[in-house]
């Protein structure tokens, strides 16, 4: 009698883990799934990644940190996606969609059969309900936002279980675009916060694993505070290879938490980790040099789309009490005195002390490997320190006799330059910038602050001079650059909370910027935002610097590895990822 | 070795550091700003006395470097011209002292070649000229702190020590306040608090402070025992019976106890404040590029690659040891010359 106890409580242990397992689910009929095209592979192995600091949450409407993205990206889907490689829009959890001929209508149609990671199906009523939530006022979704197109919020309605149409206040350039990257979220889960009006606090990392679901390649299993976050294999995800195995390959990915760039070479130099992403160059030349000897391969892929600048504060400061940073906004409101500082900035310098080589010099905010959207007429004025002498003396500045810069007062010329303390790269180009400066007898000095110091002073107390920030890299499309051009945009960063244009040019950038979201021709569309880049190189609101090249790597034996210039860079495909040889990271090979 | 000629010789060591740092202009063949951006993390220049052919020359040469092609930041000795190196040759201008203007140099090399006698920096500065002038900075800063801090202590140690009751009750418990302080913790405190953009002077000034008013403590305590000790002598009671004033008994009878332990702390503590500032700005809170200070030069040591391939970012560290070397030498001999009671 006992014994068979024993074997009852064997057999039901065997059902339970059977239930709970994360391997592969076989296919259904009916599962409407997508197949990729990449080179067929095999099951098994834990994929190790670095990241720099921990995630702050598995919320993805409040997450708003990159560590924290990076993970929620591996852990959800979205309707239609920007495939990282093509910089195209591709079909997801949405397998086709359509335009009204107005521009103003947009229908989904859904994959059928889709399941999310702990079983339950997936339809249009997961959909609308994520489109609630991001468009709730009082959740404060970051990404709210993008889906106020022209001053409404867009509306979802669900038309069966398989369709939603979307409709918008006016026509909208690359619509599908705005798709990428917001997570479609279980309503079952989650209904029941939102309705208590406790979102904001769901999906923290202590919630337990169970009760966090998703869309995307793998599902949440571990958290340890300071250590890691375990990810597991999304049994029903709706992707598969040619050969029609679910995918991802790999049985897990783990992420370590390491604190900074360096540590995360060191522990990818070690063989601890098997992807890196965003190596400093000076790195990128270390690690090569092992390269060979310790199984990794590194790739140099080109500049990145992100777009490093010096900014000076032209923020409105009358009831702010900071006299001296506004006495001071008279040269920086001159366009003469940002085009001598321009003129005299060797960018060719930073890009070779910087970033060893390994980047572009920029005179506008689109990189140049951004082939769709960059102004290749947009003029590069090489550096020249007598031409922006010429330009300083044009606008009443004068020198002393031991070389100082003087305005047309008499007023010593000289002013900080704020920049991020743990960005070492920022750091270099503010010296390089000082020194260069000097040159032209601007007494300039160089304030490394902690970088949320940094922020707070650029967004809301206003107390800086000048500042050397970074933004970009997200999309190729100019849409999600809005928010920096148009004067009311929240990252406008020279002059925020204009009530309405300072200048004329920016007028002209706001009208343009308009016109171009409207249009719906990518030709007529790329006209206009030429125009943008134009005025944008002319004014100068921001001197631009340089962008470094995306530099990543990888261990030999991870397949299907394909990094993109577009982030995540590394892991954006990471369902297909998985290790050549058998028994790679200790673990089972073919199943 | 006698306890005498061990005194001598640490001081004539420890002399001859603080001249070299004093006579940074003139001993540096560069200014320390000044950026060679041909030439970033280029190694130390090898000085030679025999060519490429063999030939021995009476007068040392160096040959220019030349960027690898393809490589990063790596150099090689064009063996096409060789530069002579010239001694007393005219350079950058610079103040004898910070006072007298000079353009004399100990040594150079004629342009466009460059010596580079402890290597370059991320910039192509040459870290000879910094590290040199990263002494004045760094030593004294530690020479000032130490002053104030010794002057602190010996006033609050003499009055605790002199005037006991009340007032040496307060100030010893403040004293042991001060002892456990985490100074490191309340430094950057003390430097988060301060306005974004102060002059280099200010800041100086500000780490001296802040350095030399933390540290009080220690000597204070000293202090007060030997005044202590000394105030109940019986030519103190002596004196005081024939109406010696208070102020009278304190400068003739009882500092000049004190002053064999002034001068050992005095020499514990300058290498502790080098190191304090050497700390501060290394953290980044002390003075700001491009002035040079042993802090700042061995701050490029934070990123991982500069420490793993450039071993000249290390000199720096190389100067502080020898310092504080040299400070400890001292203080050690003052020490034994006390304890055998001959101060």
């Amino acid at each position: 009698m006992q014994r068979l106890g024993c074997l009852a409580t064997l057999f039901l242990a065997c059902a339970l883990s059977c239930l709970a397992s994360s391997d592969p689910q076989s296919l259904q009929r009916g599962e409407e799934l997508q197949i990729t095209d990449n080179e067929v592979g095999h099951y098994g192995g834990n994929l190790v990644v670095a990241q720099r600091s921990e995630p702050k949450t598995l919320n993805p409407v409040t997450a708003a940190d990159a560590p924290s993205r990076e993970v929620i990206g591996r852990l959800t889907a979205d309707l239609i996606h920007i495939n990282r490689a093509s910089q195209q829009t591709e079909p997801a959890l949405a397998k086709s969609w359509s335009m009204s001929k107005d521009g103003r209508v947009f229908t989904v149609k859904l994959r059928h059969g889709v399941r999310f990671s702990d079983g339950q199906p997936f339809d249009a009523d997961d959909v609308v309900f994520s489109f609630q939530v991001y468009l709730d006022d009082r959740v404060h979704s970051p990404q709210r936002d993008l889906l106020v197109v022209g001053g409404k919020p867009i509306e979802v309605q669900k038309v069966d279980q398989y369709t939603v149409r979307f409709t918008l206040a006016q026509p909208y350039a690359a619509a599908e675009r705005i798709f990428d990257s917001l997570a479609i979220m279980p309503r079952h889960l989650l209904e029941k916060p939102y309705a208590e009006g406790k979102f904001a606090q769901a999906w923290t990392l202590s919630t337990s694993p169970a009760a966090v679901a998703g869309l995307g390649p793998f599902r949440f299993t571990e958290y340890v505070a300071g250590q890691r976050i375990v990810l597991e294999r999304n049994p029903y995800y709706w992707k598969a290879d040619r050969n029609k195995n679910r995918l991802p390959y790999l049985d897990e990915l783990i992420f370590l938490f390491v604190g900074n760039e360096d540590a995360q070479v060191l522990r990818f130099q070690a063989g601890d980790t098997d992807v890196i992403s965003r190596v400093s160059a000076e790195n990128y030349a270390l690690l090569s040099k092992e390269a060979p000897s310790r199984g990794f391969e590194l790739f140099d892929l080109g500049p990145s789309l992100e777009y490093n600048f010096l900014v000076f504060n032209l923020n409105d400061l009358k009831s702010r009490n900071l006299d001296k940073i506004s006495a001071k906004q008279t040269w920086f409101a001159d366009l003469k005195f940002r085009q001598a500082v321009s003129s005299a900035i060797d960018r060719d310098d930073i890009v070779r002390l910087v970033y060893a080589g390994r980047g572009v010099p920029l005179w506008g905010n689109v990189s140049p490997s951004n082939k769709f959207w960059v102004d290749q007429a947009l003029p590069h004025p090489s550096r020249s320190l007598e031409g922006a002498r010429e330009i300083l003396k044009s606008a009443g500045f004068s020198w002393r006799g031991d070389g100082q810069l003087l305005d047309h007062q008499g007023q010593v010329v000289e002013f900080s330059i704020i920049a991020s303390s743990s960005n070492a790269q920022r750091m270099k180009m503010a010296t390089i910038i000082q020194d260069d400066l000097s040159k032209l007898g601007m007494d300039v000095h160089v304030v490394p602050l902690e970088f949320r110091a940094l922020l707070d002073r650029v967004f809301q107390t206003y107390d800086y001079e000048a500042s050397i920030m970074a933004l970009g890299g997200g999309d190729a499309d100019p849409n999600p650059e809005l928010n920096v051009w148009l004067s009311s945009g929240g990252t406008h960063l020279w002059h925020l909370g204009e009530p309405k244009p300072a200048t004329d040019w920016e007028a002209q950038i706001d009208q343009l910027m308009q016109k171009q979201m409207l249009e719906l021709k990518y030709n007529r569309r790329k006209h206009l935002y030429d125009q943008v880049q134009e005025l944008i190189g002319q004014n100068l609101p921001c001197v631009f610097l340089a962008t470094p090249n995306i530099l990543v790597g990888a261990k030999k034996n991870v397949a299907n590895f394909r990094p993109a210039i577009l982030e995540p860079n590394t892991l954006w495909n990471v369902e297909q990822l998985y290790f050549r040889q058998a028994g790679a990271s200790g673990r089972g090979a073919a199943r | 070795m006698t306890s005498k000629r061990k005194i001598v010789t640490a001081v004539i060591f420890l002399l001859s550091l603080h001249l070299a740092i004093l006579l940074a202009g003139f001993l540096a063949p560069y200014d320390p700003a000044t950026q060679n951006r041909d030439f970033p993390f280029a190694r130390p220049t090898r000085v030679r006395v025999v060519d490429a052919v063999g030939h021995l020359h009476a007068r040392p040469f160096i040959y220019q470097y030349v960027a690898r092609p393809h490589g990063i930041y790596e150099y090689e000795e064009s063996r096409e011209h060789q530069y002579p190196v010239h001694f007393f040759v005219a350079g950058p201008e610079y103040k004898i002292i910070g006072l007298w203007p000079s353009r004399i140099h100990l040594f150079g090399v004629e342009a466009p070649a460059r010596i580079f006698l402890a290597g370059t920096d991320n910039y192509g500065r040459d870290q000879f000229s910094r590290i040199l002038y990263g002494g004045r900075i760094s030593v004294a800063a530690g020479l000032l702190a130490t002053g104030t801090s010794l002057l602190l202590g010996l006033l609050i140690g003499c009055i605790s020590g002199f005037y006991g009751k009340w007032l040496d009750e307060s100030a010893m418990r403040l004293a042991e306040l001060f002892l456990v302080l985490p100074w490191l913790y309340l430094l950057l405190a003390v430097r988060a608090f301060l306005p974004l953009h102060i002059s280099p002077t200010q800041t100086f000034l500000l780490l001296v402070v802040v350095i030399g008013t933390i540290g009080w403590a220690r000597p204070a305590r000293l202090i007060r025992g030997i005044v202590l000790g000394a105030k109940n002598r019986k030519y103190v009671t002596a004196s005081r019976g024939f109406g010696a004033s208070d102020y009278y008994i304190l400068r003739r009878h009882v500092l000049p106890h004190t002053y064999g332990i002034l001068l050992t702390q005095a020499a514990l503590l300058v290498p502790q404040y080098v190191i304090a500032e050497v700390t501060l700005s290394f953290f980044g809170l002390g003075l700001s590029e491009p002035m040079p200070s042993w802090g700042n030069l061995l701050a490029n040591l934070r990123q991982y690659n500069v420490l793993v391939s450039y071993w000249w970012m290390f000199l720096p560290a190389v100067a502080l040891v020898l310092v504080s070397f040299g400070y400890l030498n001292v203080a050690n001999a003052f020490h034994e010359r006390l304890q055998s009671g001959s101060i």
